[in-house]
């Protein structure tokens, strides 16, 4: 076995480049995902027996079906329906954002439902109407409880978006493979970005322990 | 003043209340006294309607609560609750736990709730505590801050619910000081508790609940003297 990655050297900047492709799509879709998820999970946990039931009806659709085939539907699929093309991008962010939607709103949800019902009672009984007490009461407390799951979903998001190669988006992943069609070399150029997709995981996992500290240091 | 009239309650099958009246009349001391789970948190919990009654009425001061046109927030605006676990805000420092509702609620600037705030928490003893948070307190300062919290809407009425039975005993009198103090401003106090000393004391009606039912509704001197059912007997004997 010889492995040479002095010839991937030269590409390296090209497949650098797709970490700012990667990550743009990851934090757009998570801050789509997390609006989403949030207006979601109030649903979930509202007093509308319909709207309560299409949140988890939404919410488990897309966690019930592959990543990947939500992701074709909406870059080959909806085109055919809106008779108008789905630039790849926006096909791949539209994706992540509502898959992560599901996800995050069952995040929320529990973090909510972990708050202590004396807190809302209590809440109640000054005569705090329900949209200030969510606001004010209830989120604030749920947040310690939303934020290191929500890291986690951040750093999941990292390492599946890795599969927007398939519409071609220019991602890490994408990049890689096409130096790799280039030398035809591909272990090496696969191995960079694997190091590249660890280092972002890495770095994120170290920024979420982080946070999880600081919101301790407040209790 | 709040009338309580056949009010009923049921959770499924379970009938918790039963055809419960009575009259809360402004500036009375009321204490609810009976046998755990005889349903005195749920009576006072349908007084402000943390609970919803299943059948009957319950009308503060002319407002029906179970009136679908009856802003229930009005209603509780005026009804302060002092719950057994404090169920103080843990994410705001004490003035803010106390000036939080009434800017939000009644419209008070900032500095005016924590003028009203700081004035309070002198009158419960803790002006030294206002910017500490809740975790940093004993059971008996927070119990006295959830009070001062309640206080700070400027309520008719106060509803207490088994205020010192979280509390190490050396800190039952501390809270209960404080509640006789209220007691006596005049305010209108329903209280249930165990502390049969203080419903003597200050109560000036004892209501006595068995299974569900309003089975005693008599003065702190009549009911522990000579009560006349014979399950109050019974439940007097056991814990005096
Ligand atoms: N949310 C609820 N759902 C179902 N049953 C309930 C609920 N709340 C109370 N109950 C039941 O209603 C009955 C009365 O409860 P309640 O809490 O009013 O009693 P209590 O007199 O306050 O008792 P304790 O002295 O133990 O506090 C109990 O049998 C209790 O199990
Ligand atoms: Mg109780």
């Amino acid at each position: 076995m010889n492995l040479d990655f002095t010839q991937v050297i030269p590409s390296l900047p090209f497949i650098l480049q797709g970490i700012g492709v990667t990550l743009s799509i990851v934090a757009v879709a998570l801050l789509f995902g997390f609006v989403l998820g949030v207006f979601l999970s109030l649903l979930k946990i509202g007093k509308y027996k319909t709207l309560r039931f299409l949140a988890d009806a939404y919410t488990s659709i897309f966690r019930g079906t592959p990543l990947v085939l939500q992701l074709m539907i909406f870059y080959y699929g909806l085109p055919q329906l809106i008779e108008m093309d789905v630039p790849a991008y926006l096909a791949a962010v539209l994706t992540f954002g509502l898959n992560s939607a599901a996800y995050v709103s069952e995040i929320i949800r529990a973090g909510i439902e972990a708050v202590d019902e004396g807190q809302k009672e209590a809440a109640m009984a000054l005569g705090i109407p329900y949209s200030e007490m969510m606001k004010d009461v209830i989120l604030p407390q749920a947040m310690k409880n939303i934020l290191p799951a929500l890291m986690n979903e951040f750093i999941t998001l990292t390492k599946e978006s890795a599969i927007v190669t398939v519409i071609g988006v220019m991602d890490i992943m994408r990049r890689a493979y096409i130096v790799g069609g280039d030398l035809y070399l591909y272990l090496e150029p696969l191995i960079v970005a694997g190091m590249i997709y660890y280092a972002l995981v890495m770095g994120l996992t170290l920024l979420g322990k982080r946070l999880e500290r600081r919101l301790r240091h407040s209790d | 003043m709040i009338n309580v009239k056949n009010l009923d309650k049921s959770f499924g099958d379970a009938r918790v209340l039963k055809d419960i009246s009575t009259t809360i009349e402004k500036g009375e001391v009321v204490t609810v006294i009976g046998p755990s789970g005889s349903g005195k948190s749920t009576f006072l919990r349908c007084l402000n309607k943390l609970e919803d009654p299943s059948g009957g009425s319950v009308v503060v001061d002319g407002k029906d609560i179970m009136d679908p046109n009856t802003n229930i927030n009005d209603v509780r605006e005026q009804i302060g609750m002092v719950f057994q676990h404090f169920h103080l805000f843990p994410h705001m420092s004490v003035l803010d736990n106390l000036a939080y509702a009434p800017t939000k609620v009644k419209g008070l600037s900032k500095a005016d709730a924590e003028a009203r705030a700081q004035d309070l928490l002198q009158k419960v003893g803790l002006s030294d505590k206002a910017e500490q948070y809740p975790s940093r307190l004993s059971g008996g300062q927070k119990q006295r801050v959830a009070i001062a919290r309640a206080l700070a809407m400027e309520p008719d009425t106060m509803l207490f619910d088994e205020p010192t039975s979280a509390l190490d005993p050396e800190m039952v009198k501390e809270v209960l000081d404080v509640m006789k103090s209220l007691a006596d401003t005049g305010m209108t106090m329903v209280i249930v508790t165990h502390e049969m000393g203080f419903a003597r004391e200050v109560a000036d009606r004892v209501l006595f609940l068995d299974e569900g039912r309003l089975v005693e509704d008599a003065p702190p001197a009549t009911f522990f003297s000579q009560p006349e059912s014979e399950r109050a007997q019974d439940f007097l004997a056991k814990i005096l």
